[in-house]
């Protein structure tokens, strides 16, 4: 069923096995014994109940799962082992070798027929009327038994609401209709929007606390009380499970073993007949999740249990906020419409091609070839993103591509390019298993990336030491059973003087590696650099005024990482969305190779990344200076492969970046933009500036599930398909290619590659791919990373890490093994230069901006679900001190400023961020907090500075002028007239 | 004993809990002192407690609402607990018991009307040797009957 822990499973057997073991794999020296007469040999430390499931013997029982630790409370497990006393439990005894168990004989069937009368002489008689009906394992478990009579009279229960000695709450309603006469009756909590919590139906296994405990890590659940009173509760007494400190990851929903925990969607719509497995379309984590399903109506997702990046755990988003894809919002039928302040218009889908290919090639006739270009999304399946560049390349006749990883890792790409040769990330995330001290820096898992926090809280717990670089202090510094060893609050901005500060403690203390940087590195440049950051100017103390960071504890930190075993870092955001986001990244690299955590399980170098296939559109030649696999378009040797496969020339120039389109469109110099599944007008800097650069062009065509805001600047649009009906692949932030699978046909009648191959055919190429696999066969066939890969190997293997290629036929899940990919691994000066975005008397507060568990990015997703419980608007968080000196109160509404613009929202009071630092998120167009980003990027790449804004914050009466001005705008522009009859 | 007609309030809690936190097995020590200073642990002390000890609220929870003798108000001045377990049961013991709560006119776990007793069963106090068997306070009592229960409860103003 999930098994969060490593699965390992003996030759011969079946790695797709969905059976639920019992209790979790071991490793360890092979033991044998006899079980029913059968030979087994399973490592030491093995259950016997694991063991008898090796051998297909299925031992009754209720409070295992092989995801958790044995507990033993059941009883239904007993066996009988020759020349032991009584009668153990099996998921608590552990094999021994020559062991004899029998787990038929007649003294144990009468045990466990005993205990399961007494389990339903508290249990409701409602089978045919329960939602768990056939998904049900304590219905299981009594037909494994053979009960066929509870002998108990009706007494003292917690399922019967009338007190009328009803066997069924069927029977009782009928006796009593209201729930009052039993006071040990608790009705249903309902508080959560996605599962109901019905304690009548509790056998009090204790499977939901600990799935909360060992698998997600979070502790919201627990037993209160004792003995017949003994109950699950979510958070105090006070608390129901909305209100406690409940995630909803559905770690414990899927749990249960009765429909105590039980999804609403199952209630409403019955138990799912098929199953579709494929890869959530949230987050950089990418997780495997089995759709199940009634015919094409999607029931529930759950994760899958041999998913390699998640290991069959899940968050709130995957798990259960796939409702959009449904939504009335989604748009199904194509529109055009010639000028933008005009009701959109429903047309057939060639009416609208054919209106999109005309005005785009007529922008090139006129304005020349590079007039038009396209933006890839990272949204979307390598495969569409693929065809998207190629468009640009191979039918605009440009290189002007560009991608929303512009504005989030570009950096990592350039950064891990020039220290490590590869711009990826070095590990799996199976690797956390194995490290000793983690650095988390300007990431903030548990909200944006949960299932990877659970799976390195669970590391935490075993011991590892953590090091949190962050101007808040986010959950994962201080959260139940985890504590950072250390928190570094940095300013914002202060990136590369932290971690030039670290090296510096690292290479005058004598922490380095030096046998490591000898072998593996280039020596020159090692001592150039170790020159460099010897200066005293370097030093945490000199710099401590700049970074607000006590040098003792970033001496300390810089310690613990050198020595305390394997070293492995963790970055996000926050490190690369800066005007030296690069520098960061190549400092993060730099740090890795001094003490030679790069190459091996357990340390690296690991980006997380936003988007779940944001890795895959950077790999597929989404920048405008790359082809598929990071190989500059100016080299005449990579282009000669794509002009081969494609029959055309390309052009040797770079295109433009997204921010570059802009400025030539505000210019006058750029007209047409396909923008595939991004939301440029929410996601990217100075709402203004975007604003003005769409305004300005002549054909905007958005590809999309929904009228975003981008839409309202645009004159074609699209609509898209989500994951759920679509083939292909995404990359998530391990550079494992997951597959995606169809589970439902598309609603608008087409996947999005398909609806891209049918623009490029109308503006006069002959694409003919009939399955998204041909196109990754073209991947294959071009870019020599992806050489191995292919959707039959895909099937074979679940996934597969690239590179995978002849040398690496399965895929390589930690790089630089044996030497980094580019030979020598490259240390690089990190000079800290500040950014020009700084605090004055005007705009005296740093803002930073970052996202929150239930929302994702720009909220197209999220927001059309119920998810908006937890988060409906944006708010500033800000320190008490700022607050209480501009006269802002908790809940007031309060002026967001900055040089670019303003917006206006709630303030929160909290001292999670320092005095100095304000907060907020982006996922609502209502606040539009990029208003207030300015146009400052990264030097490399571009990426915008969106983490460090200097603002004013000042009370409010409501919205700014901006937002009204917009919302009037954006009213106008999303009108529709429906298609003539 | 502390008798704040005013629920405490979160930084007065922690002021009481705060200086065990360096013990080992903190928690059962921290809920003690609570109920030592206010009679009972109230709600709020859950979250100040987990949040000294990293714990969630759901686990404090649990571990308050596992002890019959953390108690969710304060008891009356003084707790008399009656032994209910089995020899204390087979001397009189559950006669005696009842007749006292008829004679109170409250039920298990209430307290007279003038606040000066409360009533709990308790499951063995380790004095089945001379049962029945109660306590007053932290004073066992061993042999009890009629009379000389009587007397206990007079002395505690019941």
């Amino acid at each position: 069923m999930k098994d969060f822990i490593i699965p390992q499973f003996p030759p011969g057997s079946d790695p797709q096995d969905e059976r639920d073991m019992g209790t979790p794999a071991r490793s360890g020296a092979p033991v044998s014994l006899s079980i029913d007469g059968f030979a087994v040999t399973v490592p030491e430390g093995t259950s016997v109940m694991r063991a008898a499931a090796e051998a297909g013997i299925m031992v009754p029982k209720l409070c295992a799962s092989d995801n958790m630790e044995a507990f033993g409370s059941c009883r239904l497990c007993v066996v009988e082992i020759e020349g032991r006393k009584g009668t153990p439990a099996s998921c608590t005894t552990p094999v021994a070798e020559g062991m004899v168990v029998h787990t038929q004989s007649g003294k144990v069937k009468r045990i466990r027929k005993g205990v399961m009368e007494l389990y339903i002489s508290d249990h409701p008689l409602d089978c045919l009327t329960c939602a768990a009906n056939g998904d049900c394992e304590l219905q299981d478990a009594a037909g494994q038994v053979g009960l066929r009579d509870v002998r108990y009279a009706p007494g003292q229960n917690h399922f019967d609401p009338s007190g009328s000695g009803a066997r069924s709450q069927a029977e009782a309603r009928l006796r009593m209709p209201v729930d009052q006469a039993n006071p040990r009756y608790v009705p249903k909590d309902e508080s959560n929007p996605y599962f109901t919590f019905d304690p009548s139906k509790c056998i009090v296994c204790s499977r939901c606390v600990r799935a909360c405990e060992e698998v997600q890590g979070t502790f919201a659940l627990t037993i209160e009380g004792r003995g017949f009173d003994s109950k699950v509760s979510a958070g105090a007494a006070t608390d129901d499970f909305l209100h406690s400190e409940c995630v909803s990851c559905g770690a414990c929903v899927q749990a249960c073993p009765t429909a105590t925990l039980q999804e609403k969607s199952v209630i409403e719509m019955g138990t799912p007949h098929r199953s579709v497995i494929t890869t959530c379309a949230y987050c950089g984590v990418g997780c495997s999740f089995k759709a199940e399903l009634n015919g094409d109506q999607l029931v529930r997702m759950v994760p899958y249990k041999h998913g390699k990046a998640n290991r069959g755990h899940s968050c709130v988003k995957g798990r259960f906020a796939y409702g959009y894809a449904n939504h009335r919002d989604r748009i199904l039928k194509p529109m055009i419409r010639d000028r933008i302040d005009e009701p959109w218009r429903e047309v057939e889908w060639d009416e609208a091609l054919a209106f999109a290919a005309g005005r785009m090639s007529a922008l090139q006739q006129k304005y020349g070839r590079r007039s038009i270009g396209v933006i890839t999304s990272s949204r979307c399946t390598n495969e569409e993103t693929y065809l998207v560049q190629k468009l640009a390349r191979a039918v605009f006749l440009n290189n002007n591509t560009d991608t929303c990883a512009r504005v989030c890792h570009s950096p990592t790409g350039y950064g891990l390019g020039k220290t490590f040769g590869t711009s990826a990330g070095t590990q799996d995330f199976d690797s956390v298993e194995k490290a000793d001290v983690v650095m988390i820096i300007g990431a903030n898992p548990t909200d944006g990336h949960p299932v990877f926090a659970s799976r390195l809280k669970k590391r935490l717990r075993q011991g590892a030491r953590l090091i949190v670089v962050d101007p808040r202090r986010t959950d994962i510094v201080r959260s139940p059973h985890v504590e950072a060893a250390y928190h570094l609050p940095l300013r914002p901005g202060t990136n590369v003087a932290v971690v030039t500060a670290m090296a510096h403690v690292i290479v005058t203390e004598g922490l380095v590696d030096e046998a490591f940087i000898r072998e593996r590195c280039d020596w020159d440049e090692f001592q150039h650099y170790a020159e460099f950051v010897s200066q005293d100017r370097h030093s945490p103390e000199t710099m401590q005024p700049l970074t607000g960071v006590p040098a003792a504890d970033l001496r300390a930190a810089a310690r613990l990482y050198a020595t305390g075993g394997n070293g492995a870092i963790y970055y996000g955001l926050g490190v690369t969305e800066h005007s030296q986001g690069s520098t960061t990244v190549m400092g993060i690299a730099n740090l890795a190779m001094l003490t030679g955590n790069v190459g091996r399980e357990g340390v690296g170098v690991n980006p997380l990344r936003g988007q779940n296939n944001v890795q895959g559109s950077c790999d597929m030649g989404s920048f405008p200076h790359e082809l598929p696999g990071y190989r500059h378009v100016k080299l005449p040797d990579v282009r000669k492969i794509f002009e081969t496969a494609w029959g055309v020339e390309i052009d040797p120039e770079p295109g433009l970046r997204i921010p570059n389109m802009l400025d030539a469109a505000v210019e006058g110099t750029f007209k047409g933009l396909y923008c595939q599944g991004e939301d440029i007008l929410q996601s990217d800097p100075d709402t203004h500036h975007v604003a003005a650069g769409l305004k300005a062009m002549e054909c905007v065509i958005v590809h999309d599930l929904f009228l975003n805001e981008t839409a309202n600047y645009a004159h074609v649009f699209l609509p898209g398909s989500s994951f759920l009906e679509k083939e292909g692949t995404f990359t998530n932030a391990e550079r494992r290619i997951n597959r995606v699978r169809r589970v439902m046909a598309p609603l608008n009648g087409f996947e999005d590659w398909e609806v891209t191959q049918a623009l490029a055919n109308a503006m006069g190429a002959n694409w003919t791919y009939t399955h998204a696999s041909q196109i990754m066969d073209e991947i294959a066939a071009t870019t020599p990373t992806f050489e191995g890969v292919s959707f039959a190997l895909l099937e074979e293997k679940g996934s597969v890490q690239w590179p995978c290629n002849e040398a690496a036929p399965e895929g390589t899940p930690t790089m630089h093994v044996d030497h980094f990919v580019s030979g020598k691994g490259h240390f690089i000066v990190t000079e800290y230069l500040p950014t020009d975005e700084k605090s004055g008397p005007r705009f005296p507060l740093l803002l930073t901006t970052g996202r929150i568990l239930s929302q994702y990015n720009v909220g197209a997703q999220t927001r059309r679900t119920a998810n908006v419980v937890w988060h409906p608007e944006d708010v500033l968080e800000i320190h008490p001190h700022d607050a209480e000196t501009r006269g802002v109160n908790q809940g007031d509404w309060v002026r967001l400023a900055s040089r670019s613009g303003e917006t206006t929202l709630r303030a929160t009071l909290t001292d999670r961020v320092a005095p100095g630092v304000v907060y907020t998120t982006f996922h609502h167009p209502a606040t539009q907090a990029n208003v207030v980003t300015t146009d400052f990027s990264d030097w490399a790449t571009n990426c915008p500075e969106y983490k460090v804004t200097a603002v004013q914050v000042s009370p409010s009466n409501g919205p700014s002028d901006w937002q009204e001005c917009y919302n009037e705008q954006a009213e106008r522009a999303r009108r529709i007239l429906p298609a003539a009859e | 004993m502390h008798h704040d007609a005013q629920a405490p309030t979160e930084n007065e809690i922690r002021a009481v809990a705060a200086p065990l936190a360096s013990l080992e097995g903190p928690l059962l020590p921290m809920l003690h002192a609570v109920q030592h200073e206010y009679g009972c642990v109230p709600e709020a002390a859950v979250p100040v407690l987990a949040d000294l000890l990293n714990l969630s609220r759901a686990e404090v929870h649990g571990v308050v609402s596992f002890y019959h003798d953390f108690r969710k108000a304060p008891a009356g001045k003084h707790i008399l607990r009656l032994c209910r377990a089995e020899a204390c049961q087979s001397m009189g013991g559950q006669a005696l018991a009842e007749a006292t709560l008829a004679r109170l006119g409250i039920g298990w776990h209430d307290t007279t009307a003038n606040g000066a007793v409360t009533v709990e069963p308790v499951y063995c106090l380790g004095l089945c040797a001379c049962a029945p068997a109660a306590m007053l306070d932290d004073r066992v009592v061993a042999r009890l009957d009629a009379a000389r229960l009587d007397r206990l409860l007079a002395e505690a103003g019941a």
